[in-house]
């Protein structure tokens, strides 16, 4: 278990203030301008030296990210844009961060914002989240008011201003160019890349997206050492990570552990077991409702983190674990995520616009078994035919589940077709 | 749903923001470069709902597409696209129920039967009484503290079918709960205490401590 002088996120249940008096207390913005006196390449480098894999979903090197935006300035300023707009099924920790450690936040965007040479950084937070959006807007007054944002920026030298922009509804917008869309005044729909955002972003100009938890680690890392992460986890999965556990545990919560930690350990230390205990499991989804379901078995001896999970065909996503005891019907389960996807899905590319529809309709009808066998792999078809296939992830997020689903349960599938075409015999 | 359905038929004919938010729209419009308004559209539309009962009428569209120096028909698709716009009256108490499979696991059919059952109304109805309106919506990001329900700006936590029903009861008879877990549960911590952090709080007064009393069931201008 992650010791407690190794937690990143000491005030994420919220039982102190979040006030800049006390986030100095815990240590927030502690030397900051030493922290940047060595340089922009100096912080970069020892994010990347720290193995920092972004916390959004992705989990794409930070400092590789950070190190696509131009070295210097030219005509176009450089822009940090912050993802709060979190909303994957399953997923709640920027939340905490958000109301409970804004400060973490707030200048782990100054330095960021250093590192890659922009002067201006917007936190788009989903709109839902308006007092975490109030409590988020009071730590950017207070670290304005004491001098930590806006020119010379906690006498760093360098000029900062950070700016909240609520969103109002839409799932689509936590896809980074969908939210730089949005913050442009328009409807979220994604961008063909390239241009990448590093060279065509906001308002067309260099910009990097990255998520809540991503920059808010970022402060820590640098005042206590890119070493010090890196020590924790395993090569290429380092550090630790903002957890969520809900569903069938007896204690859903949220909790910091170590990257790698084993699932069955997360579960029953910090969430009180699965009810009914470890053997009344069914299923797990590790990474948000969007990363493939892993039946009991592969869960047994699980590790949490980017490669393991991807070497079972899941993924860590955003390690929002969502857990199903053997009361689940898990077909319902999933056919509600595919409602999810339907209801999402921007409209803008056809092979998610229609087929996140036609999955959702043919999961409604395997729930309750009228399909014939063979429609099984028919779906399993067009899910092949949606994934990969439109601008942005969401078609492939809508897949991923449904293929999860046949992958592993498929006699659950069959069985239901059989028993309701038995029972139309007995009328 | 179509956009006919999604838009009020009775209209009023006039609106103007008020003198107070006028001074806000300034300071919306500072935080975006000056070429570059149309970004404040989403926080106009938003200051538009919250002033005028929590929906927008179609001359409040006009007004901002004049404010912002946009076509009225993308301001009106903005107001389309994104599920927090109300185009038509709600309920002075506006519902959001998740459903999705977090939720769904934990209960939340039982919480939606309970609304049902107390109000006589489903996803996108008012109650007879026009106090309540009720959405099933999708995930907003409390998993952990699943089933919840967002009414107006705050979350309400922890729910079943009984909890539900009390905080129904309460917001009719004008007696605002505290938002946050009906547990009383602190933030995300596991609900009988944290089983981290001991070393840096007290896990005695952590079992007990209630949650913080917040305003809730009025709407305010939020984090612009």
């Amino acid at each position: 278990m992650l010791a407690d002088q190794d937690r990143i996120f000491t005030n994420i249940y919220g039982w102190e203030s979040p006030s800049l008096e006390a986030a100095k207390k815990r240590g927030d913005w502690s030397r900051t301008a030493s922290l940047m006196k060595k340089g922009a390449d100096d912080v970069i480098e020892a994010v990347k030296a720290s193995g920092l894999r972004g916390r959004g979903g992705a989990g794409f090197p930070t400092g590789l990210k950070w190190s696509f935006m131009p070295k210097e300035v030219k005509d176009r300023p450089h822009y940090l844009v912050v993802n709060a707009d979190e909303s994957e099924p399953g997923t709640c920790k920027d939340r905490d961060i958000l109301r409970h450690e804004p400060h973490k936040l707030v200048e782990g965007c100054l330095l960021a914002g250093f590192a890659m040479r922009a002067n201006a950084g917007y936190i788009y937070i989903r709109g839902e989240f308006v007092n975490e959006a109030i409590a988020l807007q009071k730590a950017i007054d207070e670290a304005y008011d004491a001098g930590l944002l806006g020119k010379n920026a906690a006498k760093s030298g360098w000029d900062f201003d950070l700016y909240v922009h609520r969103g109002a509804g839409a799932y689509i917008c936590g896809e980074e160019t969908a939210l730089l869309e949005s913050l442009e005044g328009r409807k979220g729909q994604p961008r063909l890349k390239p241009p990448f955002p590093a060279g065509a972003g906001l308002y067309g100009c260099p910009t990097t997206v990255n998520n809540v938890e991503t920059i808010a680690v970022v402060p820590t890392i640098l005042r206590r050492g890119a070493d010090w992460f890196a020590g924790l986890g395993r090569e290429g999965n380092t550090g630790s990570k903002l957890f969520c556990i809900s569903g069938h545990v007896n204690n859903p919560c949220n909790v910091e552990e170590e990257m790698g930690i084993p699932l069955k350990d997360l579960i029953e230390k910090h969430a009180g077991g699965v009810r009914g205990g470890w053997d009344n499991l069914l299923a797990v989804i590790p990474g948000g409702s969007s990363t493939p379901l892993m039946p009991k078995h592969v869960c047994d001896d699980m590790l949490m983190d980017f490669d393991s999970l991807r070497n079972a065909g899941t993924g860590l996503g955003t390690a929002g674990i969502i857990v199903m005891d053997k009361s689940t019907d898990i077909v319902q389960a999933i056919a509600r995520i595919s409602y999810f996807y339907k209801h999402e899905s921007c409209g803008q590319c056809t092979p998610c616009r229609e087929g996140t529809g036609w999955m959702y309709r043919m999961m409604d009808r395997l729930v309750r078994g009228d399909a014939e066998i063979d429609e099984i792999d028919v779906l399993f078809d067009v899910t092949k035919q949606v994934e990969g296939h439109t601008i942005c992830a969401l078609g492939d997020a809508a897949a991923w589940p449904i293929q999860g689903l046949i992958k592993h349960f498929r006699p659950e599938l069959e069985q239901r077709i059989a028993a309701r075409k038995a029972a139309a015999v007995a009328e | 749903m179509s956009i006919n359905s999604r838009i009020a038929d009775d209209q009023p004919t006039s609106f103007a923001f008020s003198a107070e938010n006028k001074k806000v729209i300034k300071s919306i419009l500072a935080k975006y470069p000056k070429d570059r308004k149309a970004s404040a559209v989403i926080p106009l539309l938003d200051l538009a709902q919250r002033q005028h009962d929590n929906w927008i009428p179609m001359k409040a569209i006009e007004l901002i597409a004049e404010t912002l120096d946009m076509a009225e028909i993308r301001v009106l698709e903005v107001a389309t696209f994104y599920t927090m716009f109300n185009l038509r009256p709600v309920g002075k108490f506006f519902i959001q129920a998740c459903g999705t499979t977090p939720c769904w696991l934990r209960g939340s059919d039982d919480v939606m039967r309970c609304i049902h059952d107390k109000l006589g109304i489903k996803s996108g109805e008012t109650s007879a009484c026009g106090q309540f309106s009720m959405l099933e919506v999708e995930c907003l990001g409390a998993c952990v503290n699943a089933p919840m329900v967002q009414i107006n700006d705050d979350y309400y936590e922890d729910l079943d079918y009984e909890s539900t029903a009390t905080l129904i009861d309460r917001l009719a008879s004008g007696d605002i709960p505290p938002a946050g877990s009906v547990k009383g549960r602190q933030g995300s911590q596991p609900e009988p205490g944290p089983t981290s952090l001991g070393e840096i709080i007290d896990l005695k007064t952590a079992k007990t401590k209630k949650p913080s009393r917040k305003t809730a069931g009025k709407t305010r201008q939020g984090g612009a």
